[in-house]
């Protein structure tokens, strides 16, 4: 009772949820352990590799793009088929700043404009990479860039009450209308090639062992807070709201609450927490391109979120890792079988795991139970 | 009075026929025959040569054209020993010798023994005309027509006259406009304003480029800032055409762009309307809909391979095959998945996507994931030219045909039959169909079966079109969508005219936008659009309809 207003909620998050508190244990390991091992040769049993670390660090910003999904999907009943979008417009946001950051370490030697302007002959920087090259303009711009285009998008689609299969197949045109636009040379964000060859991120190179350590730490960081404020929104009275939009959105509008609103905040803060992930995903793979915005990244996004359970958030870490982890095996061991595997993985999850295999024999776990039909 | 006057002077006419004509007759039969005429050409002196050509013309016999045409191209030969002239072909050692007159081969010959019939520019323009003048008298229009746009291209006074003279006694109205363009563009360099002036007002309503390129030229300066035109009248009447020719050709223009946009709009039409079927029956997206489409064009590829000499014959067997074979796995699919998931519309829609990258995936390995080659048909090849500035191209009207005939047998299936009345019951109130005794199950499945089918149909008309590959479906399934969207659900003439407005409205911003900006407009319009409308342009109504 003491505890300060800052704490208690915190306090009664991880005290009431078993997932939550599993999650953030492991999570912790995984933070701590990760680095560590990396220290030790990588002949060692336990020895972790750069490039596994990087993996790791990677499959971790999906995570929290699955968590994005899980808030506005799992929580709001807003099938999203678009969260690929906000994640590559945060990718991009943090791709233009290392891209300046390269300097006249570029092909071409400029200063100021990256290789693939001079390329294109460009004789100045357009208006919308200026700032690029201060870090903290690039961090607010991850964060404004996919909010604001949710907001706007959001607004346009929930004021006119665009609801169900409709909302998927707009959120689906507006990533499928982005990837058409980046894939245009003139956009001025690198065409088909996108924005790759990085070199320096914060004045320390993007390739150091310390600064790879770093990065994955931030996503684990980036992971454990964004959980956390999901979490928060979720066990909160706006979010016991959001759920009930979600049971019956008729009822809930009945009873006087603003339902639009409420939808519309929910989408804006999943999708920004979707561009901090694109962010934290660009330096460690090094590249961003086009491809990012493509229709099925953003379905795969759902799927693993209905692989781990939705409604449940660690469901939706449980779920990215996993899938992600089968994708890589299966791409490298058995490349044909992998649409099989994903296309199987589709049709049993929906069929027989409404919950994901996080719902299967932990049924006391979740207290909030997954939307039993979403009415379109 | 009037009638009287008139009698005498057709009977002057008349005799002035007869006489000219014997006349001509006589001359004819005084005409030497082919032999000494074609004889007169061994010689070296050009003078001679015009001469024996100009006979040769007169006497207008397929030989004599074979002569001329062998003496343009540097085949005609006579033997030194006895001046024979021959037609020879000449080969590595040897010259094959052709007889003129009998039109028979005559052995072979040493090269050294004969003199090629030579020619100079003069005589080889005589010869081009007199070519031509052949192809002018064929019985043949299109020969006609062609011999005439040969002899535009290269105009003369003498290419004039003979045209002029041809105008008199041509029949087909094709060639006589021809003619008339050609000999009217030839005035345009006659010395006489008056002439040129007439000229421009009768060229003003071509469409051929040469026409509107020589009219250009009319209204442009020489270097030394003179007008290439000296009368200031002839001038403005060239302006004044120009202005008006390029108001037909954007005319036209505009009409072939409609058009475009309509063809392109009647694929979508084809892809979306099955997919608008099973959306408005059930409430669920096919998101297989698209591979379903690709399953039509691969069928339509293995019906060629298995009948590869019958080709326009196996496309139309290919579209029964084809909606038998997408509906049957539309049925497998709504049996094997959708049914489990009846009220969860989200999850549909994600088990279906598994089906569709299982289907993908299962076409790579058996048909490898490269573009498989679907031939046209013969008559569906080519192109349709209306006139010089407007050409349609068969494909393109095929397509708008069959999304006609498709869209027809639908509207009948679905307001005449006892199972179109059961799918817009449901469709209209689910609950309230099943009271009245609709098996609602059986209407899904086969209405799933319906939609796919026509998947399958759309498939085998975009397998006219676009390449054959495992990626087919992915490439027109968001636009599908949209037309979806737009359109309404469960309303055939809601996809109709969303399906046709999307076409044009992507064509007619393509040229000011290019392909991939249009595409973008067209999805941003339809996202404000939606604001309006948010169930479409037609949407249901009733309470059913509330979600």
């Amino acid at each position: 009772m003491n505890q300060s207003p800052v704490s208690s909620p915190l306090l009664k998050i991880m005290l009431a949820d078993r997932g939550t508190q599993i999650f953030l244990v492991l999570l912790a390991v995984l933070t701590i352990a990760v680095p560590l091992l990396h220290t030790l040769p990588e002949s060692s049993a336990l020895g972790v590799s750069g490039y596994t670390m990087t993996l790791i660090g990677k499959y971790l910003t999906y995570a929290l793009l699955a968590i994005a999904v899980d808030l506005v999907w799992g929580y709001c009943g807003i099938l999203s088929l678009g969260h690929a979008a906000f994640f590559a417009l945060g990718g991009y946001a943090m791709g233009m700043y290392l891209m300046r950051q390269i300097g006249t370490r570029g092909v071409y030697g400029d200063p100021i404009l990256p290789d693939f302007m001079v390329f294109l002959n460009w004789k100045e920087l357009p208006w919308f990479w200026s700032g690029f090259d201060m870090f903290w303009f690039a961090a607010l711009m991850v964060i404004v860039v996919p909010g604001l285009l949710a907001l706007i998008f959001g607004w346009l689609a929930f004021r006119s009450r665009v609801t169900g299969v409709y909302l998927s197949i707009i959120t689906q045109a507006l990533t499928y209308a982005l990837m058409l636009a980046f894939f245009r040379n003139d956009m001025g964000f690198g065409g088909n090639n996108g924005l790759t060859d990085f070199k320096d991120i914060l004045g320390v190179s993007i390739n150091a062992p310390g600064t790879r350590v770093t990065l994955f730490i931030a996503s684990c960081l980036a992971l454990a807070l964004g959980y956390l404020a999901c979490r928060y929104i979720t066990v909160s009275r706006a979010g016991r709201v959001v759920q009930a939009i979600r049971d019956a959105e008729m009822r809930t509008r009945f009873l006087g609450y603003r339902v639009e609103t409420y939808k519309l905040w929910i989408f804006a803060f999943s999708a920004v927490l979707a561009g901090i992930a694109g962010a934290l995903y660009v330096p460690q793979v090094g590249i961003i391109n086009p491809s990012e915005f493509q229709p099925i990244n953003s379905i795969e996004v759902v799927i693993w979120v209905a692989v781990g359970g939705r409604g449940t958030l660690y469901g939706a870490v449980a779920g990215a890792l996993l899938v992600n982890y089968a994708k890589s095996y299966f791409t490298a061991a058995l490349p044909e079988f992998w649409l099989y595997a994903l296309g199987a993985l589709f049709i049993t999850v929906t069929l027989f795991l409404p919950r994901g295999v996080t719902g299967v024999g932990a049924k006391s776990a979740s207290k909030a139970a997954p939307a039993k039909a979403v009415t379109a | 009075m009037e009638y009287r006057s008139r009698v005498p002077l057709q009977a002057v006419l008349l005799v002035l026929l007869t006489v000219f004509g014997v006349n001509r007759a006589c001359s004819a039969e005084a005409q030497p025959d082919l032999g000494t005429v074609v004889a007169g050409l061994a010689t070296t002196n050009f003078k001679d040569k015009q001469a024996a050509v100009d006979r040769l013309v007169q006497l207008r016999s397929d030989s004599a054209r074979a002569v001329l045409a062998a003496m343009l191209d540097g085949n005609l030969y006579f033997r030194r020993e006895d001046n024979k002239v021959f037609i020879a072909t000449a080969g590595d050692t040897t010259l094959a010798l052709t007889d003129p007159v009998t039109a028979k081969a005559a052995g072979t010959g040493n090269p050294d023994d004969f003199s090629k019939i030579t020619t100079n520019n003069s005589l080889r323009k005589i010869l081009k005309s007199a070519l031509a003048g052949f192809a002018l008298s064929d019985p043949d229009a299109r020969v006609r027509l062609a011999a005439v746009n040969e002899m535009l291209r290269s105009m003369d006074g003498d290419n004039a006259a003979i045209l002029r003279e041809r105008l008199k006694t041509e029949t087909d109205g094709e060639v006589k406009k021809a003619l008339e363009a050609g000999l009217a563009l030839a005035d345009l360099e006659d010395t006489d304003p008056e002439k040129r002036l007439a000229a421009i007002k009768q060229l003003e309503s071509s469409l051929s480029p040469d026409v509107y390129n020589r009219l250009t030229t009319l209204t442009t300066r020489n270097d030394d800032g003179t007008y290439v035109e000296p009368d200031e009248r002839v001038r403005v009447a060239a302006v004044k055409g120009v202005s008006y020719i390029d108001s037909w050709r954007r005319f036209y223009a505009s009409i072939e762009t409609l058009f475009f946009g309509l063809s392109l709009g009647s694929v979508l039409v084809l892809a979306a309307i099955g997919l608008a079927i099973t959306f408005g029956v059930m409430g669920v997206i096919n998101m297989a809909h698209g591979e379903l489409m690709m399953l039509g064009a691969y069928t339509t590829y293995v019906i060629q391979q298995a009948m590869p000499a019958q080709i326009g014959l196996s496309v139309l067997i290919a579209i029964p095959l084809a909606f038998l074979v997408s509906g049957a796995v539309g049925v497998l699919i709504e049996r094997g998945v959708v049914r489990f998931l009846y009220g969860r519309p989200l999850e549909t829609l994600l088990a279906t996507f598994g089906i569709s990258l299982i289907l993908q995936q299962i076409v790579r390995d058996v048909f490898t994931a490269n573009n498989r080659p679907v031939e046209t048909p013969a008559w569906m090849a080519g192109s349709w030219q209306i006139n010089e500035a407007l050409s349609i191209t068969y494909n393109r009207l095929y397509v708008v045909l069959f999304m006609m005939l498709v869209f027809g047998i639908l509207l009948v299936v679905l307001n005449k039959t006892s199972l179109g009345l059961k799918v817009r019951a449901v469709a209209q109130n689910r609950s309230m169909a099943k009271a009245m005794g609709v098996r609602t199950e059986w209407v899904d499945a086969l209405t799933f079966g319906l939609g796919s089918g026509i998947a399958g149909v759309a498939g085998v008309a975009l397998s006219q079109l676009t390449n054959v590959g495992p990626n087919l479906g992915q490439q027109y399934i968001i636009d599908s969508f949209m037309v979806v969207v737009f359109g309404g659900v469960a309303n055939l003439w809601g996809t109709l005219i969303g399906g046709m407005s999307l076409g044009v409205v992507n064509q007619v911003l393509e040229p000011f936008a290019g392909a991939v900006l249009a595409k973008i407009f067209v999805l941003i319009a339809l996202i404000l659009f939606i604001q309006r409308r948010p169930r479409g342009l037609f949407p249901q109504k009733g309470r059913a309809a509330e979600g």
